[in-house]
């Protein structure tokens, strides 16, 4: 699905999530997760990526591990400047504290809630997959 | 979900209960901080989040509710939040928010944690 680059867009992606997560049979619990990390991949996006078609591209894949372990895929793809990892600093309540600005926290939410997640960026634009298993 | 988040609260002595209804983002932050703000400036010294009706709190709400949370601790006061789902509570853990606002599993709980402690 491709939503645009809006106020609130980031819940009309969750939707699917849930419905596919719910399709699965994942608990509620997991699903709020991936829901929330699909909610700060986009907002993530939204407000740094400068996309140059002004839309985030969604991606949503079902799939088993050959021991039977199901997961819920979601790839948030925008085509915007990219960034450098390197240059994302840890975040710490303490740094927040001291901080005028109290952001930064989007990435260290997702690798906190997701069970596998894959960054890759450039002037390309930046795309994040993220697993979570059932 | 609601995509537009309510807030209501209620004054009990010096504690003022705080709940919210929808997703909490830039408007659910700065709506639950415009209602803590006027109760702190009217010297309530204890507030307690309600989040029962929340599932999720995106990072811009988050870094809203540490302003808040500043606020409180700036007037020596003592924020509380209660009823939080275990991604939220989760997510307030990882941001190290557990170290400076209490989490309680009910609102009762809550009430009963931000009482004074008498000597």
């Amino acid at each position: 699905m491709t939503i645009p680059v809006a106020p609130e867009m980031e819940i009309v992606a969750t939707a699917q999530a849930a419905a596919l997560g719910e399709y699965i049979g994942m608990s509620r619990d997991k699903i709020d997760e991936v829901k929330l990390a699909l909610v700060e991949a986009c907002i993530n996006a939204f407000e740094h990526a400068e996309c140059r078609d002004e839309q985030l591209h969604l991606t949503f894949r079902l799939g088993r591990e050959p021991k039977g372990r199901e997961w819920l895929e979601v790839e948030v793809l925008d085509r915007g400047k990219g960034f450098d990892q390197a240059d994302v600093e840890t975040p710490s309540l303490e740094k927040t504290f001291a901080s005028h600005r109290k952001r930064g926290w989007g990435l260290q939410i997702i690798k906190s809630l997701m069970d596998e997640i894959d960054i890759s960026s450039g002037d390309w634009g930046t795309r994040i997959l993220m697993r979570k298993y059932k | 979900m609601s995509e537009t988040c309510k807030v209501s609260s209620e004054r009990r002595g010096d504690v003022v209960i705080i709940w919210t209804d929808g997703y909490i983002n830039n408007q659910g932050g700065e709506e639950i901080a415009r209602e803590a703000y006027v109760h702190l400036d009217q010297g309530a010294r204890a507030l307690v989040l309600n989040l029962e009706k929340t599932r999720i709190v995106n990072s811009i709400g988050i870094s809203i509710l540490i302003e808040v949370l500043e606020k409180v601790m700036d007037k020596k006061g003592v924020l509380a939040f209660c009823a939080l789902t275990p991604t939220i509570d989760k997510t307030f853990r990882i941001m190290g928010l557990a170290q400076y606002a209490e989490i309680y599993p009910t609102q009762e709980d809550a009430l009963r944690g931000v009482e004074p402690q008498s000597a």
